[in-house]
């Protein structure tokens, strides 16, 4: 059977047993509204435009934060491979701030940029910088010395070694960087929505959940979850496969 | 002498602090177009010697001089070839070639040439094709290619076929025969493979290890082509192996007291 029939069965499966649940009462409507009413406000949403809105809000927010975290992102990394002092320095506090998530910033972000866009996509900036970061540090360091070698002997040296090899070679890195960059900003702009003021599909979410529109609550969610995987799939993995095998890192 | 290295010594310091001679007193001298093999155990700092030619490696100390040059940094004067093809996986196989020509010349000029050589090591069906669409083979005769078209005095080539299955490599020292004896190329090779140095090289020097010397440097002196000539090759690959065994021992020897010692 092929994964993607096997998947349409199982999701079948899922939402059958979901919508026989909430008929037969199992849980009540409150708790866990059926797939039926879930699929209503959904297209409700869609249909008053709110929901487009908050999608475009929310991408918008997600793609200047994303911007800024890759490009921030390389040169500290750059800097990192290159200066031992800076990664034994600034490396140090980049480690220890990759492990803060990126939403105890809000409070402070608030302070800073106020109740409104610059708060959120500061947030989002942070969710994505660090991982890029020790992405293109790693990666940087890690180029295979047999290619600087044998670059050196065709005579490439300083700028031109690192602009025509060094980076280049570690593309592969930048590309996993610039993946796991996304699904941190992703979760930090549903984070940072959640808490700030709309429009956004996080905001949409608090709304519904202030107004007790369980329904909602779940069709946001799942409009999360299935952007983040068809970004995700369609997009980064996809293009990391075809580096990785142009690389010749994948088996 | 076109390439001269003398008094040769190269130390290295283990985490102890403690120094290891991989290269003792190292004079040679090669002559412009010849075919020069450095054969040897491993470990016997051939490699090492090889690398200093190129520029890679300094000594602790003595001077290499090429063609009246002293060696102190890498230069397109010396071409390379790995043991691994080190292709750049990012670009095609015209590219890669085109990578030493792009600050010198026009990209007209410099394509022309990339055929030219790639023609050479019989590879011109695959300008547009990325090394990780080639065999082994493939990519050591582009890595080749890419180091004749920057048109170097010498060319140095670290093991170059080690990687390769038995019957390419076979195939690819008739290729190597060929162009070498085309362009006129100096060539200094490096191998641990007694046979391979025979069939190929003007020169045979055999080193030995612990510290890394010169033992022997043998002429060879087989017409060529040389498959036709099967007694000779036997006698003096007895010959070498004979010279080599001593070494070998020494190395399994020092090993095995290493392992009684840790």
């Amino acid at each position: 059977m092929k994964p993607a029939v096997k998947r349409i069965i199982f999701f079948a499966a899922l939402i059958v047993f979901w919508e026989l649940g909430s008929r037969f009462e199992l849980w009540h409507e409150t708790i866990l509204p059926s797939p039926i009413s879930v699929y209503d406000s959904l297209v409700a949403g869609f249909a008053d435009m709110t929901l487009v809105y908050d999608l475009i809000a929310s991408f918008r927010r997600l793609l200047i934060g994303l911007a800024a975290a890759v490009i921030i992102g390389t040169g500290i990394g750059i800097l990192l491979a290159r200066s031992k002092t800076a990664d034994e320095t600034l490396g140090t506090l980049v480690l220890a701030l990759q492990s803060v998530p990126s939403i105890v910033w809000l409070p402070l972000a608030m302070m800073w940029f106020g109740l409104g866009e610059g708060s959120i996509i500061f947030v989002v900036i942070l969710g994505g910088t660090f991982v890029m970061i020790l992405n293109v540090r790693t990666g940087i360091k890690n180029v295979d010395p047999l290619f600087i070698k044998a670059a050196r002997t065709m005579g490439s040296n300083g700028l031109d070694l690192f602009i025509k090899v060094i980076i280049p070679a570690s593309v592969p890195y930048f590309v996993t960087g610039a993946r796991l960059a996304w699904a941190f900003a992703w979760r930090a702009l549903m984070a940072g929505e959640l808490l700030s003021s709309g429009p956004g599909l996080g905001y949409t979410l608090r709304y519904a959940s202030d107004f007790g529109n369980m329904s909602l609550v779940i069709g946001v969610m799942i409009i999360i979850g299935v952007v983040g995987a068809i970004v995700d799939l369609m997009i980064f993995q996809r293009i990391e496969k075809n580096v990785l095998k142009r690389w010749g890192l994948e088996t | 002498m076109f390439i001269e290295a003398k008094q040769i010594n190269k130390v290295y310091y283990d985490k102890n602090n403690k120094p290891n001679t991989v290269l003792k007193d190292i004079d040679l001298s090669i002559q412009k177009g010849e075919f020069v093999s450095i054969l040897g155990p491993s470990g016997c700092g051939k490699s090492t010697l090889l690398s200093m030619i190129a520029g890679l490696v300094s000594s602790t100390s003595g001077d290499i001089i090429v063609d009246g040059k002293k060696v102190v940094k890498p230069g397109k004067d010396r071409g390379m070839v790995f043991q691994q093809a080190a292709l750049f996986p990012w670009m095609n196989v015209t590219e890669n070639v085109m990578f030493p020509l792009r600050k010198e010349m026009s990209k007209k000029e410099g394509l022309e040439r990339a055929q030219h050589f790639l023609k050479m090591v019989q590879l011109s069906n695959y300008p547009s094709h990325y090394p990780h669409e080639l065999s082994g083979g493939m990519q050591q005769r582009v890595s080749i290619a890419r180091s004749l078209a920057m048109d170097p005095a010498v060319l140095l080539m670290d093991e170059p076929f080690g990687a390769l299955d038995e019957q390419t490599r076979s195939r690819l020292h008739g290729q190597l025969e060929e162009i070498w004896i085309d362009t006129k190329k100096t060539i200094v090779f490096v191998t641990h493979s007694i046979s391979e140095s025979i069939k190929l090289s003007d020169r045979i020097i055999v080193m030995g290890t612990r510290p890394g010397t010169i033992l022997t440097d043998i002429r060879v002196d087989i017409p060529r082509p040389r498959e036709q000539h099967r007694q000779e090759i036997a006698a003096l690959e007895e010959q070498i192996m004979g010279l080599l065994k001593t070494e070998i021992d020494k190395v399994i020897d020092e090993e095995q007291a290493y392992e009684a010692g840790s």
